[in-house]
């Protein structure tokens, strides 16, 4: 992130959440956030921490010192892209990715996300296309992600529909499994 | 040997030519398997993203109706061909069995709509039946074509040995690369074999998630690669279709055709290449290298 | 044989119970006060009290005062861990004149309260633990300690620095040392090193003078080229078996000419060397380094022409001459040893930097580990000293890699404690002799020793960069001009909080150090037990810390633990201390736990016989009985376990005693 000249880099004990710690220590793959030596190994391998606004292992010392605000509004946990590079080579055995998706839950359950930034959408979009029709129809997920976050983008990428389509490697059919109903139900009791 | 098959909704759309190779390929090698019936969404990780325990029990309802498949037997054996659906399967179990209270939570829930869940299934990928099961003796024995003189970086991406490494190495695996030394090709030394191309990012966040396929390309092309083979729909279309876009970003065209590392194995086989979805490539393999396969791989290299 | 009433005279035995606070250790969770009323209920109990420190000299005077004014005839004190007090409670009972053996000390504390949660838990099983150890202590007996004579004179295993100091020590004492070591030389890892931190003294300047007086002493035997394959007998009276391997060249008769290694068939060296880590060559006849005690040299009979094929024209046999010093035939030869105590001074290895294939080591070949880099440093490595990479250039840029193979639970989670120094220390020595640019790239300097932080800081002084950041890879794939062609380490700077990748010729990776491959073996030759991750285990980490649980047996060095040479060389000499204290003994004393046969019950089946790991069991074919020969037995246990008519009992464990204090630990238990 760009400093801003003057702008205050302090942190008063009264702006943290001192139990956010425990709480996402207690979510499946947070058991080992109080482990972190802070060595920096998964940011070091991760793709994609070049673009992200706190590196995962600053993300981690932001969780155990309470900084629920800005680890939730990061951009770091929608850039990670799953690829678990971290997880493999953290010296601790933190999960960092199941990390990263306990924390999207968390951002998403407090709305704290960003809003136009696609991917929290795309994620919201999937989940419920899947929850309704059992799959995914990704010609018709993608122009929703696309109309809630950038219609232009859209446009823009109209070629590249095209060619997939006339390639045959999609379709606007609406995929759904038979039994949606026990789906939902299943779905339901859980969580 | 027979399998139950798990297609994954990419199959349906983008990564249609993955399951019709693999179809083909797996005739061609007399394996049987079927296609679980009324199979449901993995999860991946857009599902985790909003609801985990939600996200477990979608991947395990796959999981119980293939063991209503299996009918009574102890265990079957499913493949899941695309990366993020084979570890959305996995992850599914592992957790059932890490994090008790999800999985009494998932098992009741299952029964509650009659379908009974011992999580016993063993989720496999098509590398792994290949070589573990099948064989580079049998497969070396279809081979027609010898796939003499082509270059193949091989593309893991990173799903398949990460963070499970269940069939191969986690850090430098070898599979793919010993499989098409199996028909034939020859392998290129590329360190970014498991190296994220980016995955959905590539979509949302273009400017950052394309810079990662960019660069698996543009090194696979340095090193001598003819061709990319890949191993998951999303792989595939990332590093192919976006090929174009990533010209416009980065200003550099790289022109590199990207497979499925089974269309390989069909063309050396000597399946026709419509069965193998060959047409469906944004960029076709150039006619000097298919050309070589049908002749059997006895010219020199042009 | 026991029986409570056997050592009463008829009268009913008089137990006293005295609880222990152990400060807040076990009252802070046990109600003792509660626990001393239950113990005042139980049979025989004819006192019980309590008391803050029961092991301080007013709760000894206590437990001796209540003796006599109670004519207490057993004895059972619940406070620590046996092998903590157990010795001092025995003496309280001696001087208040109850047989020593007619006590039992129950812990209450390592097995109670500092495990246990909860305090009514904790109570209740304190009660449970003490109602039955008053059960067994009904049916102990006086027993007296066994007295045997010490021999002189020490087996020291491993002939590294540790080893090395240690047999050094004893020996000046005017002790007898039989220094075994495994490699054709003494020296161990220190004798590959070039310098040694913080001070940059040459490591070979300051270990030979040591190795040469070792060769020299009248009192130390070098047994190297050999393995210890037998221990047997126990404190102050063991057995030996020392395995020679076959060198080929016959110690005795050789006087260190190497005129052999120079007459062989093969004028140039062409074989990997070992010492060098393969980055050097030698002949199939060759001594490791220049300064090998023994200086005898060896043949390898997988690359000697005579072994393989038969048909060499023996240079190295006409060179020796009339000193008929090589000999081809030789075979393994056992040596026997009888000595009163022995020193475990087996080291360490290196971590196997390719099970870290991120780091490249054995896919780029300018990527080197440590120990490497120290051979290529040394005057007397392959490079005669010049810093070349495999290529046979110099490199212009350095990376260190710091823990590797440390502080990871993929690998090991321990600390190596040596990496940081020797880091800094290979950091040093690149600069000086190669001007190149050295990064270190490390987790946390730790730099804990004398002089050690002033060392870091003269590095800092001399411009090396540190960048604080586990490094995540090294790769040979470029993303500008100047990493073309170099390797290039990727890391998170994590003091500036961005990745940065940094192009080198040369990558160094810090390896930790392991447990030597067969430590698992060596624990089981000489009864010692190991630590979590494999270390040899002492006795006590702080107050035992060169003892182990087998009386009689020592540790120096880094088979104990990662260890820097300031510390394995205090190690080694405080294990030499402990030995002389034992072997200066004329008596010593043992614990009466050996086993007895009672003939009345023997029916001659030799069950025993066969299972006893000391032969202390032989057959009586006159009387067709087992017999038990007392001094050679140590008390495992097994014959007394494996009897099936009860006739071998131990001492200490009778069959009695264990059913008696189970009894009592499970009345009144659903």
């Amino acid at each position: 992130m760009v400093q801003q000249p003057h702008q205050r880099r302090i942190k008063y004990q009264a702006e943290l959440d001192s139990d956010f710690g425990r709480q996402i220590a207690a979510m499946p793959g947070g058991e080992k956030v109080y482990s972190c030596i802070q060595c920096g190994a998964c940011s070091g391998i991760c793709p994609m921490s070049i673009y992200m606004d706190y590196s995962p292992r600053r993300i981690i010392a932001m969780i155990r010192a309470g900084m629920k605000n800005d680890a939730l509004r990061s951009q770091t946990v929608w850039l990670c892209a799953s690829c678990y590079a971290c997880s493999v080579i953290c010296p601790r055995q933190i999960k960092i990715t199941d990390l990263m998706y306990a924390l999207k839950q968390r951002a998403i359950q407090e709305g704290a996300y960003p809003k136009r930034f696609p991917i929290p959408v795309l994620a919201r979009e999937f989940f419920q296309t899947v929850q309704r029709d059992g799959r995914t129809s990704e010609g018709r997920l993608i122009a929703r992600v696309y109309l809630r976050t950038n219609p232009w983008r859209l446009l823009k990428q109209a070629s590249l529909g095209y060619r997939l389509l006339r390639h045959g490697r999609m379709s606007m059919r609406r995929e759904s499994i038979r039994s949606r109903e026990e789906l939902q139900t299943l779905l339901r009791s859980v969580g | 040997m027979d399998y139950l098959y798990y297609p994954g909704c990419s199959s349906k759309g983008n990564g249609i030519a993955y399951e019709e190779s693999l179809k083909a390929v797996f005739d061609a090698l007399d394996v049987r398997m079927d296609e679980l019936p009324d199979w449901n969404c993995c999860g991946a990780t857009s599902y985790m993203s909003v609801d985990e325990w939600k996200a477990v029990a979608l991947a395990a309802r796959n999981l119980g109706l293939a063991e209503r498949q299996a009918d009574g037997k102890d265990g079957v054996d499913m493949i899941a061909a695309c990366s993020a659906c084979y570890l959305g399967l996995i992850r599914a179990q592992r957790y059932i069995t890490d994090y008790p209270e999800l999985g009494k939570q998932v098992t009741a829930g299952l029964e509650a709509v009659g379908i009974s869940f011992k999580n016993r299934v063993r989720i496999r990928h098509p590398l792994d039946v290949l070589m573990n099961d099948i064989g580079t003796e049998r497969i070396a024995s279809r081979v027609k074509h010898k796939l003499a003189g082509m270059k193949v970086a091989c593309y893991y991406g990173c799903q398949i040995v990460r963070p499970y490494a269940t069939f191969d190495d986690q850090q430098s695996p070898v599979m793919m690369d010993r499989l098409m030394a199996a028909i034939g090709a020859e392998t290129v030394n590329w360190p970014l074999k498991t190296r994220c191309c980016g995955g959905s990012l590539s979509g949302t966040v273009p400017e950052t998630g394309l810079r990662l396929s960019f660069i698996l390309l543009k090194e696979a092309k340095k090193r001598g690669a003819d061709v990319v083979a890949t191993a998951c729909p999303l792989c595939q279309f990332n590093l192919e279709c976006n090929q174009g876009e990533m010209r416009r970003l980065f200003g550099e065209s790289l022109d590199l055709p990207v497979v499925y590392f089974t269309q390989l194995m069909g063309l050396a086989f000597g399946l026709p290449s419509r069965a193998l979805g060959i047409q469906r490539l944004f960029i076709p393999l150039p006619a000097h290298l298919l050309s070589r396969v049908q002749e059997g791989g006895r010219n020199v290299r042009v | 044989m026991s029986g409570f009433n056997s050592s009463t005279n008829g009268h009913p035995p008089r137990i006293g119970v005295f609880i222990c606070h152990c400060g807040t250790n076990i009252a802070g969770k046990v109600n003792v006060p509660e626990v001393v009323e239950f113990a005042r209920t139980l049979p025989f109990v004819a006192v019980a009290k309590e008391y803050k420190y029961m092991c301080s000299d007013p709760g000894q005077e206590m437990i001796k005062h209540d003796i006599q004014q109670y004519g207490l005839t057993r004895l059972l004190v619940a406070a620590c861990s046996p092998h903590i007090h157990e010795e001092t409670f025995r003496k309280v009972a001696s001087e208040a004149s109850i047989n020593p053996f007619l006590f039992q000390m129950v812990n209450i504390r390592e097995l109670v309260s500092w495990v246990t949660e909860d305090g009514h838990e904790a109570t209740e099983k304190a009660k449970a633990m003490i109602r039955a150890a008053a059960k067994r202590v009904l049916f102990h007996d006086e027993l007296e300690p066994k007295k045997y004579p010490v021999k002189p004179g020490v087996v020291v295993v491993g002939g590294g620095i540790a080893g090395i100091h240690a047999a050094l020590v004893m020996a000046d004492a005017g002790e007898r040392v039989y220094l075994v070591e495994r490699e054709p030389s003494i020296g161990g890892h220190m004798a590959m090193f070039d310098k040694t931190f913080p001070t940059l003294d040459c490591a070979a300047c300051i270990l030979t003078p040591k190795m040469t007086t070792v060769r020299r002493h009248p009192n130390i035997t070098v047994l190297s080229y050999s393995e210890v394959v037998e221990v047997s007998g126990f404190v102050g009276n063991f057995k030996v078996k020392v395995k020679k391997k076959p060198r080929y060249v016959v110690e005795e008769k050789c006087v260190g000419c190497y005129e052999c290694i120079e007459a062989c068939v093969f004028k140039e060296p062409r074989f990997p060397n070992e010492f060098d880590l393969g980055l050097g060559k030698r002949k199939p006849i060759y001594v490791p380094f220049p300064q090998a005690v023994p200086p005898v040299p060896m043949i390898d009979p997988e690359t000697c022409i005579q072994f393989r094929t038969g048909k060499c024209p023996k240079g190295c046999v006409n060179a020796c001459g009339d000193r008929d010093g090589i000999d081809f035939d030789q075979k393994d030869e056992i040596v026997e040893l009888e000595v009163g105590g022995i020193i475990v001074a087996t080291g360490f290895d290196t971590f196997d930097a390719s099970r870290l294939p991120y780091y490249g080591y054995g896919i780029y070949p300018n990527v080197y580990t440590g120990l490497e880099v120290e051979r290529l440093l040394n005057a007397s490595g392959p490079t005669g000293g010049e810093v070349l990479l495999r290529n046979g250039q110099k490199p212009q840029s350095v990376g260190i890699i710091h823990c590797v193979g440390s502080r990871d639970e993929n690998t090991n989670r321990w600390c190596s404690r040596v990496c940081c120094m020797y880091s800094l220390k290979l950091a040093h020595l690149m600069k000086e002799r190669t001007g190149a640019e050295v990064y270190n790239f490390y987790i946390d300097i730790r730099a804990p020793g004398k002089g050690y932080e002033e060392f870091y800081d003269r590095l800092l002084q001399e411009g090396v960069h540190f960048i604080r950041g586990k490094v995540a890879e090294v790769s040979d794939w470029a993303m500008t001009p100047d990493e073309e062609n170099r390797l290039v380490i990727r890391v998170e700077d994590t003091l500036i909080g961005m990745v940065r990748r940094i192009p080198v010729d040369m990558v160094i990776l810090s390896v930790g150090l392991e447990p030597q491959r067969d430590a698992q073996e060596v624990t089981k030759l000489f009864n010692i037990s190991c630590s979590t991750g494999n270390w040899f285990m002492e006795r006590h980490p702080k107050l035992a810390p060169v003892s182990t649980m087998s009386a009689g047996i020592y540790l120096a060095g880094a088979c104990q633990g990662p260890k820097d040479i300031p510390d394995t060389v205090a190690q080694a000499g405080a294990a030499a201390a402990e030995v002389l204290a034992l072997t200066h003994k004329s008596v010593i004393e043992v614990e009466p736990n050996t086993a007895f046969i009672d003939e009345r019950y023997c029916s001659g089946c030799q069950i025993c016989v066969g299972l006893c790991p000391y032969s202390a069991i032989y057959y009586d074919e006159e009387k067709k009985v087992a017999v038990l020969n007392e001094p050679l037995c140590l008390g495992c246990g097994v014959c007394a376990a494996a009897c099936p008519s009860g006739a071998a009992q131990q001492h200490l464990f009778q069959d009695e005693q264990l059913y008696a204090e189970i009894e009592g630990a499970l009345v009144g238990v659903g």
